[in-house]
């Protein structure tokens, strides 16, 4: 049984690989698997696609994250390498790529080098489903939402290898803590997404999409009068704390621990893990432009000689304006806030996010009840 | 982390309050950083070989010794001796010599660079405002003999 979302593109395949297939002599023409075939090529541009779509934003994300922290701080940031240090990344790859790999004395050979592999896969995974535009989308699961968390659950995992087999005890600490944090949190995360599964009727990220089409006040932050910011603010912070980030970055607290889970790791094995934060950063605004901002509906304003002109925009422009807007949040955040402890980090989980969180769900129901919702 | 009893009510009360003011000074805090990012004239970072015609350094900034001269290249030192004295690396020689009235003034002012710190204690052990200190900062040479200075161009008047 091979697998068949339908899509387009993958239509399109589908239907021409057997007519060129077609062309070859007719004594091999019963022994060509032109279906299977089909789907490699299909499984070939997804794979391609999410790869460039991954990897693609993380230069301009460190790029951008270098220079919001320098702007922040009265500093100027990178400035020598290229126009405004545009091509310090480049050095920075460069340097990376030919550092040597290798284990600390003691370490868990096979475990620390499956720690930076596996550690793409969850954000790579996340990509799949969301919707860049109308048909931009390698699968619109039904299921989206909960692959999302169950993805983000398997992405502690690297982490849990990286610190246990490094045979270090920062990196034991660290990734200790990472477990425990991303427990914590994820079930904040789970409840926002699916009040916004609730409200839109939908757990799909394409139709979760199509439920926010029309004007800007159409999307779920202001369509559900004050519950959608508040679901949105309460979403930037549990995100924040699965995404490891500052200030919630207390796996990692350079301070205390040398660096956290990637203290052992060096050369190309590190640049995974940092790889993997920065689409990990991408991945989660994505999902927070989709649920809240609309994905790539153009804000109109409902005036029509404007919304022409912004609907004339492609919406991969304005997905990825918004996707950005998000990120530059985070990075406010990032170097705004200052680090809790873990015990302070525990309490904020428990004692006030959970039960906000739960207080959301229930008021989303009463809204939904009573259709306060925007028409 | 308080040890203290506190009866329900009062904690909710606690509890309710941090609702609040957490968020707020938070906001605070972003308001500061938002200020600071849209804010470009704040940028303090200084590109130096780029900038070096513009480069001015503040006032404050100690760079070597040099003399107060007017107009005419006259000095106002009197050769007491203070700043030699207020040195404590001993990186300043007052050469005295006799004018032709017979009077002690200044004949050299040799300044040893090299063992400066700038710690400008010369300047302000100085009671007649003869020396200030200067704003270059650009003396990097290949060889000893360039950090050791005379100052003064001419003799003093006493």
């Amino acid at each position: 049984m091979l697998p068949s979302v339908t899509h387009p593109i993958g239509d399109f395949v589908r239907e021409n690989v057997p007519n060129v297939l077609g062309y070859l002599p007719d004594f091999i023409q019963p022994y060509i698997p032109s279906a299977e075939i089909a789907t490699l090529i299909n499984i070939i541009i997804c794979m391609v696609a999410i790869a460039v779509v991954g990897i693609a934003p993380v230069p301009v994300l460190i790029y951008m994250e270098r220079k919001v922290c320098a702007h922040i701080q009265c500093r100027l940031g990178p400035m020598r390498l290229g126009p405004h240090g545009v091509l310090q990344l480049v050095a920075d790859i460069a340097k990376l790529l030919f550092k040597e790999v290798y284990a600390p004395k003691g370490a868990d050979k096979f475990l620390f080098y499956l720690a930076p592999i596996f550690v793409l896969t969850a954000p790579f995974l996340n990509l799949c489903v969301i919707p860049f535009d109308k048909n931009l989308q390698v699968a619109d699961l039904s299921v989206a939402i909960p692959f999302i968390l169950a993805m983000n659950g398997f992405g502690i995992l690297s982490t849990l290898l990286g610190g246990w087999a490094s045979n270090n005890k920062y990196s034991l600490i660290s990734s200790l803590r990472s477990g425990a944090q991303i427990i914590s949190y994820e079930i904040s995360f789970a409840m926002i997404l699916l009040l916004v599964v609730m409200l839109a009727g939908s757990a799909s990220l394409g139709e979760i999409t199509a439920s926010q089409s029309g004007h800007f006040w159409d999307w779920w932050i202001f369509k559900a009068p004050v519950l959608g910011l508040l679901a949105f603010i309460m979403f930037l912070v549990s995100s924040t704390a699965e995404l490891n980030r500052a200030p919630f970055d207390i796996a990692e607290a350079e301070q205390e621990l040398t660096g956290g889970f990637h203290t052992e790791y060096n050369g190309m094995a590190f640049a995974m893990f940092y790889l993997a934060e920065y689409i990990n950063l991408f991945t989660t605004s994505c999902i927070a432009t989709v649920c809240f901002l609309g994905g790539y509906h153009a804000p109109t304003i409902g005036i029509l000689a404007i919304d022409n002109i912004l609907n004339f925009v492609p919406g991969i422009v304005w997905f990825l304006g918004k996707t950005f807007f998000v990120v530059w949040i985070y990075m406010m955040f990032r170097w705004t806030f200052v680090r809790p402890r873990v015990d302070q980090l525990m309490a904020l989980e428990w004692k006030f996010l959970l039960p906000v969180n739960l207080l959301l769900l229930i008021f989303g129901v009463v809204f939904l009840a009573f259709g306060w919702i925007l028409p | 982390m308080s040890t203290e009893k506190i009866k329900t009510k009062e904690y909710i009360k606690r509890y309710l309050k941090r609702c609040v003011s957490g968020p707020y000074s938070l906001l605070c805090g972003l308001s500061v950083t938002l200020r600071y990012f849209f804010n470009p004239k704040r940028i303090v970072t200084e590109q130096y070989p780029e900038n070096k015609k513009t480069l001015k350094m503040h006032n404050r900034f100690r760079g070597h010794v040099v003399m107060v001269e007017d107009e005419n290249g006259e000095n106002l030192c009197t050769a007491c001796g203070m700043c030699e004295r207020a040195c404590p690396n001993a990186s300043i020689n007052v050469l005295a010599t006799k004018n032709i009235a017979g009077k002690k003034v200044l004949g050299k002012y040799l300044y040893h660079f090299g063992s400066c710190t700038q710690c400008g204690l010369c300047v302000e052990a100085c009671p007649f405002g003869a020396i200030e200190m200067g704003q270059g900062f650009e003396f990097a040479d290949f060889s000893p003999e360039a950090f050791e200075k005379v100052l003064n161009k001419k003799e003093g008047r006493g």
